[in-house]
C-alpha cells in the first residue's frame, strides 16, 4: 500500500519545490494533482502509526493516523487543492512553491504522533508562511513578514523550550493530552497559542495577512491557526482556561471588525473571531464540544477561503482594498458577489450552510453542560459574526454605494476554484453526514430541530436589522483601530531610538568628564613633576643631609617607643 | 442610463417590507416548533429576535465606545515605510 511508505505532507512539499522549477501545463497539472494524490493517500491510510524511528536518539513517529489527524489532512489537501486551483495565474514564481510548502508541513505537523516532528513541521509552516507573505513583493509586504517571522519565531522558542522541559521530564516524545501542572507545559499551550491568534498577540495576524497577494492570503488562512486548533484539540481538551481565552477572541474579533475599513483585514479579524469558537469548544471539553471544534476547524476553512477568495478577485480586478474605495461591485462581478455571499452565510452559521452544522454543536455543548453565561457569550456572538462579516463584508465590497468601478469577473481558474467552495459550502450544509463520520467521536447531534433553526434565524436576522438601523454608526472611515502590535511596532521602537540618545549623551558626558578629569591629572602631574617641579628639582647635600639626619631620629624613636 | 433595478428606491422599500415580513414570520414560527431550552431565559417569547438585538446593538456601542480611544488615521504606521 502506497499510504504506507508515501507521506502525504512530503509529497505536497516535493510537489511545491518542484513547481519552482517547472512551467506551464507540467507546473498546472503538479499543483492540481499533488494535493489531489495527498488526500487520496489520507483517505487510504489505515489508522495507527504508519512510519516509526529514532532521530538523534528520540523516539519520532513522523506518520500517524487517527480520526482527528485524518479529519484535519483531509480538509488540509482540499485546500491545498482549491488553493493552488485559485492561484494558477498568479504570477510571482515564489509563492505557488512556498504555499505547498507551507501545505505540505501542514500536513505533516496533524499527521505528526511525536512532539518532535511537530515541532520541525512547526517551524517549516512558520518559514513557508513568511515566504508567501514575502512573495506579495511590496515593501509593506516585506516588513509585515518580518513581524510575522519575529512572533512565530517566539511561539517556536516557547513551543521548543517547553516540548525540552516535556520530553525531560516524563522522557516521552509522545504527543499526548496534557495537564497545566509544569512550567513546560504551560510554554507548550502558550506556544500553541500563539499561532492560533490568542491574545496577547492576535494583531499578527490582522497585520501580516492582509499584505499577502490575492491569493496569498487564500493559503494563509487555512493552515496556521487551524493546526493550532489541532494540537490544542489533542492536547489540551477540556482546559478550562481555553473557554475564556476563546470568548476573548471571538468578541476581539468582531469589535475590531466591526471598525476596520479594508475588507480584508475584517476577514483576518473574523478568522481570531471563528478560531475563539473552536477554542471555546476546546476548552468545554465534552465529546460533543470537541466534535464542534474540529468539525467548525474543517468548514471554517471552506468557507474562510471562499470569502478570501471573493475579496482576492475584487483586489485582483481592482487592485482596491479599502471599503471606502469600493462598493456596488455585484453588477459587473455577480459571480463574485454570489460566493462571496455564500461564503458569508456560511461563515454566519445560516441554516443549510456548513458553519450551521458545526457551530450548532459547539452552542449545544455549552448548554448541555449548563454554562449558562458560555451559551449566551456564544449566542451573542453567532449574531456578531453575521454583523461584523455576514453582512458587512457583502455589504460595503458589492453593495453600498455606486464606485464608479465597473471590474470583470476574474479568470476561469479563479471562478471554478470559488464555485467548488461553494458548491462544499452548500454541499456539507445540507448532506453532513459525511463530515460528521469523519469527527472524532460519534455523540448522534441532529443540527436539524425547529427549534434549532427557528432560533438561529431569529439571532441573525435581527442582527441584520441592527445592522440596517444602525448603519450610520458603521459607515467606514479612513482610519485603523490600534492592537497589541503597537506595542512592538510604534513603543519599542520608540524606546530603542530614546535608549540609544540616552546612551549616546551619558557617553558625551562620560567622555567629557574623562577629558577634563585627565587634564586636572595633566597639570598636578606637571605641578609635582615638572622640570621645575618639587620632586623634579636638584637638591642641595646640605638638605639630603637634614632629611638622613631627621629619617635616622625618626628611626630611633620609633625603637625605643 | 438609469440605474440598476436591484439600488432604485421603489427596490429598496420593498426588500424592507419583505425583511420585516421575514422578521415577524421568524418569531411566529416560534409557536410551531417544539422547544428543548436548556435555560430560563431561552423559554422567554422571541428571545433569539431581542437578544440578538440587543446583543449586536450591544458590541456596536461598545466598538464605537473603544474607537474613541483607539482609532488613529490609516496613515499611521507608514512612516515605517521610509527603511523599506
Amino acid at each position: 500500500m502506497a499510504s504506507a511508505w508515501l507521506h502525504p505532507g512530503l509529497l505536497v512539499i516535493a510537489a511545491g519545490l518542484a513547481l519552482a522549477l517547472l512551467r506551464g501545463r507540467a507546473r498546472d497539472a503538479v499543483a492540481l494533482l499533488a494535493p489531489l494524490a495527498a488526500l487520496w493517500l489520507v483517505l487510504a491510510a489505515p489508522a495507527g502509526v504508519a512510519w516509526s524511528g529514532t532521530w538523534l536518539g528520540f523516539e519520532v513517529r513522523p506518520l500517524a493516523y487517527d480520526a482527528l489527524s485524518r479529519l484535519f489532512a483531509v480538509i488540509f489537501a482540499i485546500m491545498a487543492f482549491a488553493g493552488g486551483l485559485y492561484a494558477l495565474n498568479q504570477k510571482s514564481r515564489l509563492e505557488l512553491p512556498a504555499a505547498y510548502v507551507y501545505a505540505g508541513a501542514a500536513i505533516g505537523a496533524v499527521l505528526a504522533g511525536d512532539l518532535v516532528t511537530l515541532f520541525v513541521c512547526w517551524e517549516l509552516m512558520a518559514v513557508g508562511s513568511t515566504l508567501v507573505i514575502w512573495s506579495a513583493g511590496s515593501g509593506a509586504a516585506y516588513r509585515a513578514s518580518m513581524r510575522y517571522l519575529a512572533i512565530h519565531l517566539l511561539g517556536g522558542v516557547l513551543l521548543f523550550a517547553g516540548i525540552a522541559g516535556h520530553v525531560a521530564a516524563t522522557g516521552s516524545t509522545g504527543f499526548e493530552r496534557m495537564a497545566l501542572d509544569s512550567p513546560a507545559h504551560w510554554l507548550i499551550l502558550a506556544g500553541f497559542l500563539v499561532n492560533a491568534g490568542a491574545p496577547p498577540l492576535s494583531a499578527w495576524l490582522p497585520d501580516a495577512y492582509p499584505e499577502a497577494s490575492w491569493s496569498g492570503m487564500v493559503f494563509l488562512s487555512a493552515f496556521t491557526t487551524k493546526t493550532a486548533v489541532y494540537v490544542l484539540l489533542r492536547g489540551f481538551p477540556g482546559t478550562e482556561l481555553l473557554v475564556w481565552v476563546g470568548l476573548f477572541m471571538v468578541f476581539y474579533g468582531i469589535v475590531y471588525a466591526l471598525l476596520e475599513n479594508d475588507m480584508r483585514r475584517i476577514l483576518a479579524y473574523s478568522i481570531v473571531n471563528q478560531v475563539g469558537f473552536m477554542v471555546a469548544g476546546i476548552g468545554i471539553g465534552t465529546e460533543m464540544a470537541l466534535n464542534g471544534a474540529a468539525a467548525h476547524a474543517f468548514t471554517h476553512i471552506i468557507y474562510k477561503a471562499l470569502l478570501l477568495m471573493s475579496a482576492g478577485s475584487v483586489l485582483y480586478a481592482t487592485q482596491k482594498r479599502k471599503c471606502t474605495d469600493l462598493g456596488g461591485l455585484f453588477r459587473t462581478m455577480p459571480l463574485t458577489a454570489f460566493c462571496g455571499i455564500i461564503g458569508a452565510l456560511s461563515i454566519s452559521s445560516f441554516p443549510l450552510t456548513s458553519g450551521f452544522v458545526s457551530k450548532s454543536m459547539i452552542s449545544q455543548a455549552a448548554g448541555d453542560e449548563h454554562l449558562l453565561w458560555v451559551w449566551l457569550a456564544l449566542a451573542a456572538a453567532t449574531a456578531g459574526v453575521f454583523l461584523h462579516a455576514g453582512i458587512k463584508f457583502p455589504w460595503f465590497v458589492f453593495f453600498q454605494k455606486d464606485s464608479g468601478l465597473r471590474p470583470a469577473e476574474p479568470p476561469l481558474n479563479m471562478r471554478l476554484a470559488m464555485l467548488l467552495f461553494a458548491a462544499l459550502c452548500i454541499g456539507l450544509g445540507i448532506f453532513y453526514q459525511p463530515l460528521y463520520a469523519l469527527l472524532p467521536f460519534s455523540t448522534g447531534f441532529v443540527p436539524y430541530t425547529g427549534s434549532h433553526v427557528v432560533v438561529q434565524l431569529e439571532l441573525l436576522l435581527f442582527s441584520g436589522l441592527a445592522f440596517f438601523v444602525m448603519l450610520p454608526m458603521l459607515r467606514r472611515t479612513l482610519t485603523i483601530t490600534l492592537d497589541a502590535d503597537w506595542f512592538y511596532r510604534r513603543l519599542a521602537p520608540v524606546l530603542v531610538t530614546a535608549g540609544f540618545l540616552a546612551l549616546r549623551a551619558m557617553g558625551r558626558t562620560l567622555a567629557m568628564a574623562r577629558d577634563g578629569g585627565m587634564r586636572r591629572i595633566g597639570a598636578a602631574a606637571l605641578a609635582l613633576h615638572g622640570p621645575q617641579a618639587l620632586f623634579a628639582r636638584t637638591w642641595t647635600t646640605g638638605g639630603m643631609a637634614l632629611w638622613a639626619a631627621l629619617l635616622l631620629a625618626g628611626y630611633l624613636l620609633v625603637v625605643y617607643l | 442610463m438609469s440605474d440598476h433595478w436591484l439600488v432604485r428606491p421603489a427596490t429598496i422599500r420593498l426588500l424592507w417590507r419583505v425583511f420585516i415580513a421575514v422578521l415577524a414570520l421568524t418569531v411566529l414560527a416560534e409557536f410551531l416548533v417544539e422547544h428543548h431550552p436548556h435555560f430560563r431565559i431561552e423559554a422567554v417569547a422571541g428571545f433569539g429576535a431581542w437578544y440578538g438585538f440587543l446583543a449586536c446593538a450591544g458590541m456596536i456601542l461598545f466598538a464605537k465606545g473603544l474607537a474613541v480611544f483607539l482609532k488613529r488615521a490609516d496613515t499611521y504606521y507608514e512612516e515605517e515605510s521610509r527603511d523599506g
